[in-house]
């Protein structure tokens, strides 16, 4: 657990400063330091870490809220006695608590009912061993998570059948989680690390939608709350913003899940980053990549 | 043989270098080195000059008086080169300086910069010949036609003059920048690394070398840590150490096999989790590995700390001294102005009982191990009357400041001290500031 506590510096700062520090190092004498350049990816890897959990864990908190406000005021139109809403609520806690996580069990504890998109997501947060397969159809704006074993496969042939739009979407692959981000238009989705496009293909477009590979199985507790976090973002980009600056989270949100995957992220996706980040990041940003291919 | 570092008082002896703060660039002095001897003293600067510095015959009327080093020599050893392939420029700054033990009248050297080894000859010519029948004295052939006599050149005595002179030039074994050479005991070979790859060289062959060890992984995506620095044991030929931006320190034995990819022990300690931060890799990441004389332990240094490691304990160094604990607060800071990066050295005194590293403020460290004692002095212009004993320094890390100590948030961080030097017998030290060295000698009572 990093103290965040020192000095006062928060992620979101550190992050700009690393990037700056390999946006400069690019002009320094000597060529590119691959010790110092290293050594700065993983204090962005670190700073990403905690940015992405502070963040999502604020996201989860203002959810939480509103769906507890939501299901209150659902509850006072319902029969309290209503067998649906028990069964859900029951669902609910046996997903939750099988973990026997105490946040868990103040969701569950709060003695409402529950949808079950959130059942499904509690589960997922608490680390639950498995998603099960849900009969509903879920949210257009909802992906499943699922992860093949840890092993990096960079050069990934397979991709998603269905659709192929080409939009502004750009995908990279977390080698470190192997989580596969795609960055839409400044939205966060996350999905299987299997479909990761091969490199140099730049704008890879998976489609919005993706089929669930059966028998899919989420191994890593990290991802899973990467992923319902980010499934949670999604859906509160349609709602009310924080008080930041929107334009900053989501450029901030797209470098970090650029930069993803640490030193190795740098060196792979030149491409992807001009499409996303500012022109004068970007032209130095790629040409150091290039650099550091040519090594 | 010099004693132990406890109640020693450190004498101002010497300092060289510009006087005033309107220096260039590359006079910043970026390696220091006694030769096995301690006769002579070699800098290397970021222009890529070589000067060197010999001790004086001591003065026999002022036995108090240790001799003084004047410069002896002073050379440009590698000029900035351009890389065209990769569109890069290779700097001229010089690395590290190796001596080589001698074993004739002339010195030699190793120094190289970030891609380029260098064997140099230091040699003294105090004589020259006279009397040449096909030349005049100034060169001039003379008319063949107008020579009547024939006559043997003498040698006469002239002002000494120090020639140095390239002997071997070890180009194109490196990508990555060289960090480190060492010299192996064997007299035949030494050792390069970078921050990938270590090679073997013969002294004599430019020509090729063997790589012993490659971290460089298949996918560069996969890369997790480079080789900071390498050395090889002081006695035994066939082994030799390297360090790693993980803090991992790595002893491998040439016998067992030609690649020593795979080693024969690996030094660790477990990192502390509650004192885990943003910068916990920066921190951990070793700057310097030296050998005792002796051979038996190894010193580290990483950013906050000085460990002396057994060679037959892997699990944890026998002694940690904390250099600067005070900056642990501060890290942040320190990484925004790339203070966080500097790699300091540390050094070994000539009977392996004091050891010795720079911090900021232009303060340098010394810790007695068997007194178990430790040491904070400054090298700095106000300090430099002739034989002034220097005082001991300290720094407040909070709470009420006492008279004489300095508060963290007074510290210089541009005045630091990288590189210093004891003296393989005696008690003389060469501290190098960023451009000045001093030298500073233990009060002879």
């Amino acid at each position: 657990m990093i103290s965040t506590m020192e000095c006062g510096a928060d992620a979101q700062n550190l992050i700009s400063i690393s990037l700056m520090k390999i946006h400069n190092s690019r002009t320094q004498r000597g060529g590119i330091k691959l010790h110092k350049n290293l050594l700065v990816s993983y204090v962005l890897r670190n700073a990403r870490q905690v940015y992405i959990k502070e963040k999502y864990a604020e996201i989860y908190r203002m959810q939480q809220y509103e769906e507890v406000m939501t299901v209150c005021n659902e509850i006072q139109e319902l029969d309290p006695l209503d067998l649906d809403a028990e069964d859900d609520e029951e669902h609910a806690r046996t997903a939750c608590c099988g973990e026997g996580a105490s946040p868990c069990g103040s969701v569950c504890h709060r003695g409402a009912a529950q949808p079950a998109a959130h059942a499904r997501t509690a589960s997922a947060v608490f680390g639950c061993a498995s998603l099960e397969e849900d009969t509903r159809e879920p949210d257009p704006s909802y992906y499943r998570s699922c992860c093949m074993e840890a092993s990096p496969a960079p050069h990934c042939d397979q991709l998603p059948a269905s659709g192929s739009a080409h939009c502004n979407k750009t995908t990279v692959l977390d080698l470190d989680t192997h989580v596969v981000t795609t960055v839409e238009n400044g939205y966060l989705h996350q999905d299987c690390c299997c479909d990761a496009p091969p490199l140099g293909q730049g704008a890879q477009t998976p489609a919005k939608k993706r089929k669930v590979e059966p028998g899919c199985y989420v191994s890593d507790v990290e991802e899973i709350s990467d992923f319902t976090a980010a499934r949670k973002r999604a859906k509160r980009e349609d709602c009310s913003y924080h008080s930041l600056d929107y334009t900053d989270t989501s450029n901030i949100s797209n470098l970090i899940s650029i930069f993803g995957s640490g030193f190795s992220g740098l060196l792979s996706r030149q491409a992807d980053l001009e499409q996303i980040c500012s022109k004068q990041v970007l032209a130095s940003l790629g040409a150091w990549t290039r650099a550091i291919v040519a090594f | 043989m010099a004693g132990s570092g406890g109640d020693m008082q450190w004498c101002f002896s010497q300092v060289k270098g510009a006087i005033d703060d309107d220096v260039a660039e590359a006079d910043i002095i970026s390696t220091v080195e006694f030769n096995h001897t301690g006769e002579l003293l070699a800098t290397g600067d970021k222009g890529g000059r070589v000067v060197i510095f010999q001790q004086e015959i001591e003065n026999k009327n002022q036995p108090q008086f240790r001799s003084e080093y004047n410069v002896y020599s002073t050379f440009q050893s590698h000029e900035p080169e351009f890389d065209y392939l990769k569109s890069l420029e290779i700097e001229e700054k010089i690395n590290k300086i190796r001596w080589l033990p001698q074993k004739n009248a002339a010195q030699f050297l190793l120094s190289t910069n970030d891609k380029t080894i260098k064997l140099w000859k230091i040699s003294e010519r105090d004589k020259r010949p006279e009397g040449y029948n096909l030349k005049e004295e100034d060169g001039r052939y003379k008319d063949p036609n107008a020579i009547s006599g024939l006559r043997v050149p003498v040698l006469i005595p002239m002002d000494l003059m120090v020639e140095a002179s390239p002997r071997r030039v070890f180009a194109n074994a490196h990508t990555y920048h060289i960090n480190s050479i060492s010299v192996n005991s064997d007299d035949e070979t030494y050792l390069s690394a970078d921050d990938l790859r270590i090679n073997l060289w013969n002294l004599e062959i430019t020509d090729r070398s063997f790589n012993i060890v490659d971290i460089k992984p298949a996918n560069m995506e996969e890369l997790t840590e480079v080789i900071t620095a390498a050395e090889f044991h002081p006695l035994q030929c066939n082994t030799f150490v390297y360090s790693s931006s993980k803090g991992t320190i790595r002893l491998c034995d040439m016998r067992a096999s030609a690649l020593c990819d795979r080693h024969s022990k690996l030094f660790e300690e477990p990192e502390d989790p509650s004192n885990r931060s943003f910068f916990s890799e920066i921190i951990s990441s070793i700057s310097d590995v030296k050998f005792s004389h002796n051979g038996r332990y190894m010193m580290t240094r990483d950013y906050l700390s000085v460990k002396i490691w057994d060679l037959n304990m892997e699990n944890r160094p026998v002694e940690t001294y904390q250099v600067h604990e005070y900056l642990r607060s501060k890290l942040c800071s320190l990484y925004e102005n790339d203070c966080i990066f500097d790699k300091f050295e540390c050094c070994w005194n000539g009977n392996d009982s004091v050891v010795m590293t720079g911090s900021y403020n232009n303060f340098f460290r010394m810790f007695d191990r068997g007194q178990r004692r430790d040491m904070t002095l400054e090298a700095s212009r106000e300090n430099s009357k002739p034989m002034q004993v220097l005082k001991t320094r300290k720094v407040c890390a909070g709470g009420k400041r006492k008279k004489d100590e300095i508060s963290v948030d007074s510290l210089d961080f541009n005045k630091k001290i990288l590189h210093t030097a004891w003296h393989p017998q005696d008690n003389i030290i060469a501290v190098a500031t960023t451009h000045n060295l001093y030298i500073f000698q233990d009060k002879v009572n």
